[in-house]
């Protein structure tokens, strides 16, 4: 008879599981059209497979734009589509096979999420940075208001924290005692143009949140199992007078070796060749679209 | 000729405050947010009456819109309050992205609109705001023209779903348009109907309007007037009906020529029904420092302003 430890184990493992199939879906989605974001994407694969496959309370076969009685997330940095794009019809949002029609023509899935084409899962447009801590600011607003004590959760990126509506949003959260209110930075420390140190330098990220009194918790963003017990120890944190942000550190690129180490990946596309090399590197666990 | 008449004068920020509050009242899911203007934007009655309804967000204009995204999507009905300048230009990719494309039930409330903001100046006194937000798809646009419509179509704007501007301003100006009036969005106002040429004009102006029809009237010239207090979607139908039936048409607004009501009405005519077309209104400048009549003068949308472009757009009337 299996112990709860080795129960535990083959959770993570399906998990990771997942991931790698989610990685393969980013990777080709982005290859298909020779455009879109793979860096972020891949560095928080293991983020939105843990959420979807195991964190949030959500319902994918009825999803309502309200969210009430669900958990609502939000994605700030809406650059990284493909990874939400793949978690959602893997978790069953809406069929795999869509997944083909990526930043094509007529598809649902544009280049940056929206809501203006009616893709269920999708509760506002990103893709202009630091609106989205604003956004799930206020749907925690309204699930107060709901007396629904479902969570929020927001995604923002590392170098989307240059934008100034952010912090107008972190001195909201706390005084307003917005404690139903997860926030997670990608802290992979890239941007477009290079690593955040020199393009802009963020400082120190956990005095920053902390002078603006949030509950800072940190996490490794790429260790499967380490993430889900601290996304399910949030809760432990949560209507405590306090928003919570999770400073996640991740790699972009994580799980193609020559993707890593450098934000070369954050826009651009694999060519055939690196394609091939970066899909060897990552197990076909729930079959391509 | 129809003489319309006041009794009193009343700001149109004041009509604001009494409908948000009337609105809250038979929708316990209008809320509201104000960005550190709560006195100005008369909200005060609102956030006494529903305390966790209101939020104070601070000078922070670009987290109000985001937040009043995130309550439309949890099925709120939200009401942000600021100036004109502070609720538009200053936050347009904001409302672009997160309110208009996001197609969320948000309600854009801008006092202090235009010239009559008086003497705070141009930093202040914003004249592009019509352009701006009715270039947004899914965006709707009311400038209503006094008191007593302000009110009725902030209660109507509560009522409607979809992302609203909703502009007034801040001087107390005739209160003439019915108490208790019913607002209908896209609509026009056919205050009169004149044989010589229609005056369409929107907010503070409509008044101007009427004042200039009457004088215009003195003179042996009859001049129809049209309360275009939607923007957007514009009533086509009433702008066409006036043209045909007097071939000469003006327009009036506390507003750039760029952009503003003049430019949606030459359109319309244009594409449908070419006509002499006079604008009254502030040609391609920043205002300044003064008080609400002595800009109005001096930028030249004032009532004499009106009767001179009556004047000349007959002169140029082809019929």
């Amino acid at each position: 008879m299996p112990s709860i430890l080795d129960k535990k184990m083959a959770e993570i493992h399906e998990l990771q599981n997942i991931a790698s199939q989610v990685r393969r879906d980013i990777l080709r989605m982005v290859h298909q059209n020779n455009s879109g974001h793979p860096g972020g994407s891949l560095g928080c694969a293991d983020l939105f497979t843990a959420l979807y496959f195991e964190i949030l309370k959500h319902n994918p076969k009825d999803f309502t734009m309200d969210g009430i009685n669900q958990d609502m997330f939000f994605l700030s940095n809406g650059h990284i589509s493909p990874v939400w794009y793949s978690v959602l019809a893997r978790s069953g949002y809406f069929p795999v096979e869509e997944l083909k029609t990526f930043r094509s023509i007529n598809s649902r899935l544009q280049g940056h999420p929206t809501t203006d084409k009616n893709l269920p899962g999708i509760r506002i447009a990103s893709g202009s940075l630091g609106q989205g801590i604003s956004v799930a600011a206020g749907a925690a607003l309204a699930k107060k208001l709901n007396n629904d004590n479902n969570l929020v959760y927001c995604l923002t990126g590392d170098g989307e924290l240059q934008e100034g509506q952010i912090w107008e949003a972190a001195m909201f959260c706390p005084h307003h005692k917005i404690d139903n209110l997860v926030v997670i930075v990608d802290y992979n420390k890239k941007q477009i143009d290079g690593p955040t140190d020199k393009v802009l330098s963020l400082g120190n990220l956990q005095d920053k949140w902390e002078a603006f009194h949030w509950k800072v918790i940190t996490a490794n963003g790429n260790n499967m199992e380490e993430l889900v017990e601290t996304l399910r120890n949030v809760r432990n944190y949560t209507n405590k007078s306090k928003p919570v942000v999770i400073l996640m550190s991740t790699e972009m690129g994580f799980g193609v070796d020559f993707m890593m180490g450098t934000h070369k990946w954050h826009g651009s596309a694999p060519n055939d060749e690196q394609l091939d090399k970066a899909l060897s590197q990552l197990d076909e666990t729930l079959g391509d679209y | 000729m129809k003489k319309y008449t006041y009794t009193e004068t009343k700001d149109t920020r004041s009509g604001f405050g009494e409908g948000l509050l009337e609105a809250g009242k038979k929708n316990e899911n209008v809320v509201a947010l104000c960005a550190d203007l709560i006195g100005s934007l008369k909200m005060d009655a609102f956030e006494k009456e529903f305390p966790q309804r209101f939020f104070q967000t601070g000078i922070a204009e670009a987290n109000m819109v985001g937040l009043a995204a995130g309550l439309a999507t949890g099925g709120k009905i939200p009401f942000t309050g600021t100036f004109a300048n502070f609720a538009t230009g200053r936050v347009y990719d904001q409302i672009r992205q997160s309110v208009a494309y996001s197609n969320k039930n948000v309600k854009i409330a801008a006092s202090h609109a235009g010239l009559t903001l008086g003497e705070d100046g141009a930093t202040h006194q914003i004249m592009e705001d019509i352009g701006l937000m009715k270039m947004l798809p899914n965006m709707t646009v009311i400038c209503p023209a006094d008191f007593n419509q302000t009110k009725a179509a902030t209660i109507a704007v509560a009522e409607f779903i979809g992302p609203v501007y909703l502009r007034f301003g801040r001087p107390k100006v005739p209160n003439f348009t019915p108490e208790n009036q019913k607002f209908e969005i896209g609509k026009a106002d056919i205050l009169q109907t004149g044989n010589d040429l229609t005056i369409i004009a929107c907010g503070h102006l409509v008044w101007k309007s009427l004042e200039a029809a009457e004088e215009l009237n003195n003179q042996g010239i009859s001049a129809g007037v049209i309360n275009m207090h939607t923007i957007k979607p514009l009533d086509k139908q009433a702008i066409l009906d006036a043209a045909k039936n007097t071939n000469a048409i003006v327009t009036a607004e506390e507003h750039l020529m760029n952009g503003g009501l003049g430019d949606s009405v030459a359109q319309i005519l244009s594409t449908n029904y070419p006509c002499a077309l006079e604008m009254v209104a502030v040609n391609d400048k920043f205002g300044e420092s003064g008080t609400p009549e002595q800009l109005l003068e001096k930028y030249h949308i004032d009532t004499p302003d009106i009767i001179a472009a009556a004047k000349r757009v007959i002169e140029r009337k082809i019929n």
